[in-house]
């Protein structure tokens, strides 16, 4: 499932896991949504709805502000935290029968599996997801659909590392010289990190994080998180973070510069979907369907320094691209069935 | 004249009035605070997930060292502070009530400004101030001294520096329990010892001292489960240094897979050592509490410090420096600087945080309306209830004041965490299904607020005569009657006191908050503490700083209210 550019999609296609985006039927999925005046009236009417995403915030807000410009009226109130937090709590108010979110947007796409399995997600189909969204990037039943797509690399602060001593590979994080000088991110707080960790875990083994954990890293919670303490110069280097926060903080002159692992990066998709008890069910669906439009995909690429998977929408120039990148292959029905274990187990390694 | 004497009472026989009606009111709502989120709480250390009756909670509990290092951990933080706080707060007290140290009034609201800040805003600032290597303070000090870049004075992600800011914000408890206990030594006493010959220091070894002694221990004690029962400074700090407190541990247990049950099994260990402590509390301060007893009283004399009064007051500013001036430094820095924890220059003067927390950030206006709502209610609900249960447990109005005197100071023995816990099992399902809304969050408020706002007005319930009372009683005035005309006016600015109290600590909670919000409920605590997960600094120094102006605001217009207030501001 990790596919990175179109070409890649058709070449991978085939070894995807199935289980996130089945590719083969989509008999089950509603017919698509295009944004007509009488869904905007009919939002408008609800005006306003509630957001939960684990996407950074001042991001967040950007995407709610321009919404709430395109379509006066209408407001958006954004709930960000953590995309395990904001699992725990759509659970805990579910739970108590409290009906509080319209939109989700969550950077592990194992909720999503859960969500549909409980069957309580929305099927609904934006237009521009019907009509360019390649197959594994959208829900065969329409549930929900690749809103973000992001990695998890290593990054240094460019003012304490010199470019020719920064570290090449999650192997090289293990040299003693990097003891004290490292932050990351907690899978238990962040869906990003919960999905590297995981690919890591597949890929190196548990026995890459028994030596990181006694590099005396600072733990934070967010991955969002980390590149702000680079900036900030509190620590030299991160283990794992979002490179869209990476990419904007080194673009608006922050001193930070990205290293893509030779291992592999971790590739982590974040999907949108509406709740079928939303509170404000046409404003919910407008919202998603403006999710997916060129211009909020090149809002969040141009912005937020995210990958989109709208072929309509343009890379900005100065970022390595997508397809030259070696990454990790997601693995959302993995990231279920083992999560609950990845975190009991980082948390007892990290004493955090 | 006054002479000290064992505290004593004055019993009192009524006759009932409305006193059933008011009993049962009261006791039910106060079990329906209390005990009904305790009995769930209970329940649930003793069940499995599918609700079938275990120990084995209990049993991970003391075995496995995810629970028993924090426990540690807790314990030695809890300690430290304790000694720390007294350390400071004891001469800082003495100094301010009972010598001629310069600035004295200045020093006392300065620690009302260390009150009114949230312990997690001040942890949140001394990471600005003294994280290893971004911290301002840090960077001064390579700065002065060309020390390398990866050496460092402070290192605030760690245990002593959890114990440094808890008790930066722990120790204006003590102080104020010590100052006032000194203010009300009589003069007189320790006039008697100069007559008899006793010079300034056998005064106040043989006088002063031991009467401010049992203040000293109650400071010790509230500095104890204050700094066991934290939540904010230990989750911002301890978690980056990677170890937890109970409170951390026991938030975590939420995280998905949430584990109720364990949780519920950890907060009884802090429920248990709380309520062991005030017993101990109870048994020696029976023996050494003393009530001044007598007419007029002579004021404190004061303690000549000649040259030494300078060296006073710079000590005194230097202990302030911890909660007040650096903290807020760094706020004000962080606010206005491009980069949290560089020096605001006129190349990284920004106002984009002002504009972000004002224009972009949509949950601002819900959280400060509802932290303003939540504060207003539950300071005026609470006061009322105190008021009431005050009035009925010292004069013995009714039978059964005992229970509802107990009932009231029960919740000081139950940890913002713990009840939080405990309301979220009680309220979040049917029948009762208050979560979800501000009623769940007040009701956390104001069982949280009632054991400190009961004991004051118990105090100053003490302090009036029953006379008057009396007399309006002889003429035909019904006790509710009374109270209003009589009693509610004679006890005004405990009343103001007792408010803003309640307000400032509403504005504080993030234990209980951090349990019981949805996105609807929000407050700004639980908007800075999410705020603090992604590392937007900047943000969260606006809205600390709003958070502060609101809560000064409303602390002085309430003691400005026409023919109502006009008090005094005090030490809250």
């Amino acid at each position: 499932m990790g596919a990175l550019s179109r070409r890649e999609v058709l070449k991978a296609s085939a070894a995807a896991a199935g289980a996130l985006f089945a590719s083969a039927s989509r008999a089950a999925a509603p017919e698509p949504t295009a944004i007509t005046p009488s869904l905007v009236e009919a939002a408008r009417k609800e005006g306003k709805l509630f957001y939960y995403t684990s996407v950074d915030l001042p991001l967040a807000e950007k995407i709610a502000k321009s919404f709430e410009a395109a379509y006066p009226g209408i407001a958006v109130r954004v709930e960000r935290s953590g995309a395990e937090r904001v699992f725990q709590r759509i659970g805990q108010e579910y739970a108590s029968r409290i009906y509080g979110v319209d939109v989700v947007n969550s950077s592990d796409a194992a909720h999503f599996i859960v969500w549909k399995r409980d069957g309580i997600l929305a099927p609904f189909v934006p237009a521009d997801v019907a009509m360019h969204y390649p197959a594994d990037h959208k829900d065969a039943d329409g549930m929900f659909a690749s809103f973000r797509v992001s990695l998890s690399p290593i990054a240094y602060n460019t003012d304490l590392v010199k470019r020719e001593e920064a570290p090449k590979s999650f192997a090289d994080l293990l040299d003693p010289k990097w003891t004290g000088k490292i932050v990351k991110a907690h899978p238990s707080y962040s869906g990003t990190i919960l999905t590297a960790t995981f690919q890591i875990v597949r890929e190196l083994g548990w026995g890459y994080f028994e030596k990181l954990a006694k590099q005396k890293v600072m733990q934070v919670q967010s991955a969002t998180d980390p590149p702000k303490k680079l900036a900030l110069g509190e620590r030299a280097v991160m283990a794992d973070g979002g490179e869209y926060n990476v990419l904007q903080s080194k673009e608006s002159g922050g001193p930070l510069e990205v290293v893509y692992p030779t291992e592999g990066t971790p590739l982590v998709v974040g999907p949108n979907g509406v709740f079928k008890n939303a509170p404000n069910p046409n404003a919910a669906r407008l919202f998603q369907c403006y999710c997916f439009t060129p211009e909020c995909q090149q809002l969040i690429v141009e912005f937020g320094g995210l990958r989109s998977m709208h072929p309509l929408v343009k890379d900005k120039g100065g970022r390595t691209a997508f397809r030259d990148i070696k990454t990790m292959k997601e693995d959302p029905a993995g990231v279920e069935r083992t999560s609950e274990d990845i975190k009991a187990r980082y948390s007892k390694l990290f004493g955090v | 004249m006054s002479i000290a004497l064992p505290a004593l009472g004055a019993p009192r026989t009524q006759r009932i009035d409305l006193s059933s009606p008011i009993l049962i009111l009261f006791a039910a709502f106060l079990c329906v605070l209390i005990l009904l989120p305790m009995s769930w709480l209970i329940y649930f250390s003793l069940v499995d997930r599918n609700g079938a009756f275990t120990l084995d909670n209990f049993k991970t509990l003391v075995t496995d060292s995810a629970f028993l290092d924090p426990l540690t951990t807790t314990l030695i933080l809890a300690t430290s502070s304790s000694i720390i706080c007294c350390a400071f707060a004891a001469p800082m007290g003495w100094l301010v009530a009972r010598t001629d140290m310069p600035l004295r009034r200045t020093v006392r609201a300065l620690v009302t400004a260390s009150f009114v800040t949230p312990p997690f805003l001040g942890a949140i600032a001394w990471e600005l101030l003294a994280a290893p290597n971004s911290g301002l303070l840090n960077k001064i000090y390579r700065a002065t001294t060309g020390a390398p870049p990866d050496e460092h004075l402070f290192n605030i992600y760690s245990l002593a520096g959890v114990i440094f800011v808890i008790s930066a914000y722990t120790f204006p408890y003590v102080f104020v329990l010590i100052a006032n206990a000194l203010d009300r030594i009589p003069g007189d006493l320790e006039d008697a010892s100069s007559i008899l010959g006793g010079g300034t220091w056998t005064t106040a070894r043989r006088i002063t001292i031991p009467l401010a002694l049992p203040a000293l221990l109650a400071g010790a004690l509230v500095a104890f489960l204050q700094a066991m029962t934290l939540f904010g400074s230990p989750a911002i700090l301890a978690i980056p240094a990677g170890f937890h407190t109970m409170t951390t541990k026991i938030w975590s247990l939420f995280n998905y897979p949430p584990k109720p049950e364990l949780a519920a099994a950890a907060s009884v260990p802090l429920l248990v050592l709380t309520v062991a402590l005030l017993r101990a509390e109870n048994l020696i301060l029976g023996r050494r509490g003393y009530s001044v007893v007598g007419g007029k009283q002579g004021n404190p004399r004061l303690v000549r410090l000649g040259a030494l009064k300078w060296a006073a007051l710079a000590f005194v500013f230097l202990v302030l420096m911890c909660p007040v001036f650096l903290p807020y430094g760094a706020l004000l820095n962080a606010t206005f600087s491009r980069v949290a924890t560089s020096f605001v220059t006129f190349d990284n003067f920004t106002l984009h945080n002002i504009h972000f927390v004002f224009f972009e950030l949509s949950a601002t206006q819900l959280a400060v309306k509802n932290t303003f709502l939540l504060g207003v209610a539950s300071a005026t609900i609470g006061t009322i209830m105190a008021l009431v249960i005050a009035y009925l447990t010292t004069r013995r109005a009714i039978r059964g004041y005992r229970a509802l005197g107990f009932l009231a100071t029960a919740p000081v023995a139950i940890p913002g965490i713990v009840l939080g816990v405990g309301l979220f099992l009680s309220y979040a399902r049917p029948p009762f299904v208050l979560y979800g809304t501000l009623w769940i969050l007040l009701l956390a408020f104001v069982t949280i607020a009632l054991p400190a706002a009961y004991q004051q007005l118990q105090s100053a319930f003490r302090s009036v005569h029953t006379d008057l009372e009396d007399a309006s009683r002889i003429l035909g005035s019904t006790r509710l009657r009374t109270l209003r005309d009589i009693t509610a006016p004679l006890l005004r600015t405990s009343v103001i006191a007792t408010w803003c109290f309640i307000f400032v600590g509403v504005i504080r909670e993030l234990s209980a908050a951090i349990m019981l919000f949805t996105s609807e409920t929000k407050v700004i605590s639980v908007l800075i503490f999410d705020l603090n997960e992604s590392g937007d600094l900047g943000a969260i120094s606006v809205l600390g700083l709003i958070m502060l102006v609101i809560t000064f605001a409303v602390v002085i217009a309430v003691n400005r209210i026409p023919g109502f207030g006009e008090a005094r501001l005090r030490n809250a």
